[in-house]
């Protein structure tokens, strides 16, 4: 341990003058594959990593490298991974690890305050972020945490919302240029959601944007009376940036109250959006919402794929979203135009989209007194854990859930720092449910593959490029497929249930996958 | 371990779990409580919200148990009641450690509120219907109060459980009240060996399956050329055209008569 100091005070005092990840290496993330640097690796969102050593004529031999026991249960973490050091975060903690071994560097914890209550999700972390020597971690009590990146000593706090109010945390910040992005939790609590920019270096507040806009501001008029003051518009699940166009791409949750729409007559922007946001100032540049006056907790809080493809013989700048209510979008995403879109799998609430990719909604879709069946469930077809696009086989690669559910609309009364829902579910029975991982043409969603799962999985998808497709079911199988055709070629029992995303790098050359399943870390390798 | 794993699909969520929940710590967790009037509107609303997915939007049961019942067998008492709600029950039901004391005793007094339906009358002698069970030979398949064999669900603490009136529909007209996660499924193998029998657990790649000798089969589903799932299907006949309504009532007294035993 002593030792261990001394290495790390050494590398301390010889990069004083350079920071250790420097924007340029998350920004050219593909020229070093072994390391794993921002939540989804790379800014576009992709989930893809480009290490070939693990591939589909060898994958069958993966084994378990380490293990490592998390202090508390059902982990959702995307790990980072820098120069051979895993960062790993928890509710309201963090750690570092020697990726060799499993064995821990540092440990950091902040009190969750006893007054403190979950509304709506788990005590979880979905992971951390990394820019320049610090590392950047959300709490539960809502606070984003500054971290120095050899010792876990904490350099900065700031509030970036009021716990006691609904607002927490559990997404993991997406570092871009000098600027940490964060999303906020609280859509079940009837909060006025937004999204923020932090400091890297100070903490101090850049920028925010309302995802509910008050008096006077464009999409106002969107909400009656007072509901726009506890419209929900929830920011949890991390987005994507195109360093390029400047922009911050994010998605917005679902409206409050979540199940009962008479209280918030309108569209309700910019609930179940995505925004394309100006990196310098946080200004709107477009959005497009998904699902205008939502009424089943289809949140659009997902991680959006950004990629390039030939639409009509014209090369576009793409951004794809497989939605929780079941379509799958295909946008420009320099002006936010709706190219394509079609569902990726059942659902019940929509005849289909227009031209525009307006919903063309069916009768009897809504929650009701006495209950109404639509598919998907108030789950979505898919939810917060993350999808991947694969530059080399040119697919898109989501996790499905295939269940239905009667929903129920009950009375919503707003009172600060409760739920504020407004009904609830009655799922279908599980035998009546089943997963899928599905391979989508990216610019049209049409199915070019499909892998059946026991149940609605709750894990995200890695792709390789050696040819590989990895994710987790909910009864503890980690396994991989040919990501060319779906066919499965290995997979391993857990013994936990997998509720997280995979990552992939490499310790001395060597390619390892790394996933959690429920209280452990898994870390394979040949 | 067999048995163990029969039960955790046959009745999930219902009784397999042991009593962690001992007097002592339901006690200590109540003194947590302080005392207020429970709201039950209040009380029901949360249900809805956190319960409901499971326990049925009126709390009559789905994946989980039906509440609708007097006697809860995981909750004796209140505080019992309470316990479970904020702990949760590994690994069936999940903790509610988010909600406040207040929330907690609104949920708890609706859950009771659940059980207050009269008593079902039952117009059976128990004492014939334990003849009725010998006679046909129900012990061949379900354990009871200690004997018999676990091929089909255990019966012990069954009125603990279940209320009469499923328990006569299951017995009249098996297939079509099954249990909650109970399939019958058909496996055949690459070699043509058929298995037939109950899934006692499945994931993406494996299934687990004992078949009317009681013989645990572990299998890989690539390995196999067909996997049915006897959706609807029962091993047990039904025995509303093989028992009379009388000695129907009295199967039902008997197998109500060992709430005593338990």
């Amino acid at each position: 341990m002593k030792l261990l100091k001394l290495v790390a005070l050494s590398a301390a005092l010889s990069s004083a003058a350079a920071a250790q990840v420097p924007f340029e290496r998350i920004l050219n993330a593909d020229k070093e594959p072994g390391n794993w640097l921002s939540y989804s690796r790379n800014l576009q969102g992709q989930r893809f990593s480009p290490l070939i050593e693990i591939n589909s004529s060898n994958v069958g031999n993966l084994k378990v490298q380490w293990a490592l026991q998390f202090p508390t249960p059902n982990n959702e973490v995307s790990p980072i991974v820098v120069d051979n050091i895993m960062y790993l975060t928890g509710p309201n903690s963090a750690m570092a690890v020697d990726a060799r071994t499993g064995r821990i560097l540092w440990t950091w914890k902040r009190a969750i305050p006893s007054d403190y209550h979950n509304i709506g999700f788990g005590r979880v972390n979905r992971g951390p972020a990394v820019l320049d020597d610090k590392l950047f971690v959300t709490t539960l009590d809502c606070y984003l945490v500054a971290l120095d990146l050899r010792s876990g000593a904490e350099l900065w706090a700031s509030k970036v919302g009021e716990y006691k109010a609904g607002y927490s945390m559990t997404v993991a910040p997406l570092a871009i240029d000098g600027k940490i992005v964060v999303g906020v939790s609280g859509g079940e609590a009837g909060i006025r959601g937004f999204v923020d920019a932090y400091d890297a270096k100070t903490g101090k507040q850049a920028w925010r944007f309302w995802t509910i806009p008050g008096p006077g501001k464009p999409g106002h008029d969107t909400w009656s009376g007072d509901a726009w003051k506890t419209g929900g518009g929830s920011t949890w699940v991390t987005g994507a940036y195109d360093p390029e166009l400047k922009l911050v791409y994010w998605g917005v949750g679902n409206p409050g109250p979540d199940w009962n729409g008479d209280v918030r007559p309108g569209d309700n922007l910019y609930t179940c959006s995505l925004l394309a946001l100006d990196a310098d100032t946080g200004h709107l540049r477009w959005f497009f919402q998904f699902t205008p006056h939502e009424t089943h907790d289809w949140d659009a809080a997902h991680v959006p794929i950004l990629f390039d493809a030939k639409i009509k013989g014209r090369e576009r700048q793409l951004i794809a979203n497989a939605n929780r209510n079941a379509f799958y979008y295909v946008l420009d995403r320099v002006t936010g135009e709706f190219i394509a879109g079609r569902p990726y799998a059942k659902q019940t609430w929509a005849r289909g989209l227009d031209a525009k990719g307006h919903p063309i909604v069916s009768p009897d879709s809504e929650p009701s007194e006495k209950g109404s069946l639509v598919w998907p469930n108030a789950n979505g077809a898919t939810v917060w854990f993350s999808p991947s696009y694969s530059p080399q086989t040119s697919l898109f690669y989501v996790a499905v859930r295939e269940i239905g559910s009667v929903y129920f609309k009950r009375p919503a009364e707003y009172k600060e720092g409760t739920y504020y829902a407004g009904g609830g579910e009655d799922e279908l029975p599980a035998d009546d449910a089943s997963g899928e991982i599905r391979a989508l043409d990216p610019a049209t969603g049409e199915l070019r593959w499909e892998f059946k799962l026991h149940s609605p999985p709750w894990a995200g998808v890695l792709s390789t490029a050696g040819g590989l497709v990895f994710s987790g079911s909910d009864e503890g199988n980690f396994y991989a497929l040919d990501a060319r055709t779906g066919k499965p070629l290995w997979d391993f029992q857990t013994g936990g249930n997998i509720k997280a995303n995979p990552i992939s790098f490499s310790v001395d050359g060597h390619q390892r996958v790394a996933i959690s399943s429920n209280q452990v870390l898994y870390v394979f390798g040949l | 371990m067999i048995r163990t794993q029969t039960l955790i699909l046959l009745f999930s969520c219902v009784f397999l779990f042991p009593h962690s929940i001992s007097s002592a710590q339901a006690e200590k967790t109540e003194s947590k409580f302080a005392p207020a009037p429970p709201d039950v509107s209040a009380g029901k609303r949360m249900f809805e919200r956190h319960c409901a997915l499971c326990h049925g939007i009126d709390g009559r049961g789905g994946r989980g148990p039906n509440l609708n019942r007097a006697k809860l067998f995981h909750a004796p008492d209140d505080a019992a009641l309470k316990a479970i709600i904020f702990e949760g029950i590994v690994p069936e039901m999940p903790e509610g450690w988010f909600f406040t004391e207040e929330e907690i005793s609104n949920i708890a007094a609706y859950v009771r509120s659940l059980g207050k339906i009269p008593a079902e009358p039952l117009p059976g002698e128990a004492a014939r219907g334990g003849t009725v069970f010998t006679r046909n030979s129900c012990s061949r398949c379900h354990l009871f109060a200690g004997a018999g064999f676990a091929y089909g669900p255990d019966l012990t603490g069954l009125a603990e459980r279940r209320s009469p009136a499923y328990v006569r529909n299951a017995i009249s007209a098996p297939a079509e009240h099954l249990p909650e996660g109970f399939l019958l499924v058909r496996a055949i193998t690459s070699s043509g060996r058929t298995i037939e029998g109950i899934r006692m657990n499945e994931d993406t790649f494996t299934i687990q399956i004992k078949d009317a000798s009681r013989t645990f089969h572990s299998l890989r589903k690539q390995d196999l050329r067909d996997l049915q799932k006897l959706r609807g299907q029962s091993p047990m006949p039904p025995y509303k055209t093989i028992l009379s309504p009388t000695e129907l009532d009295d199967l039902i007294a008997y197998l109500f008569s060992a709430r005593g035993l338990q």
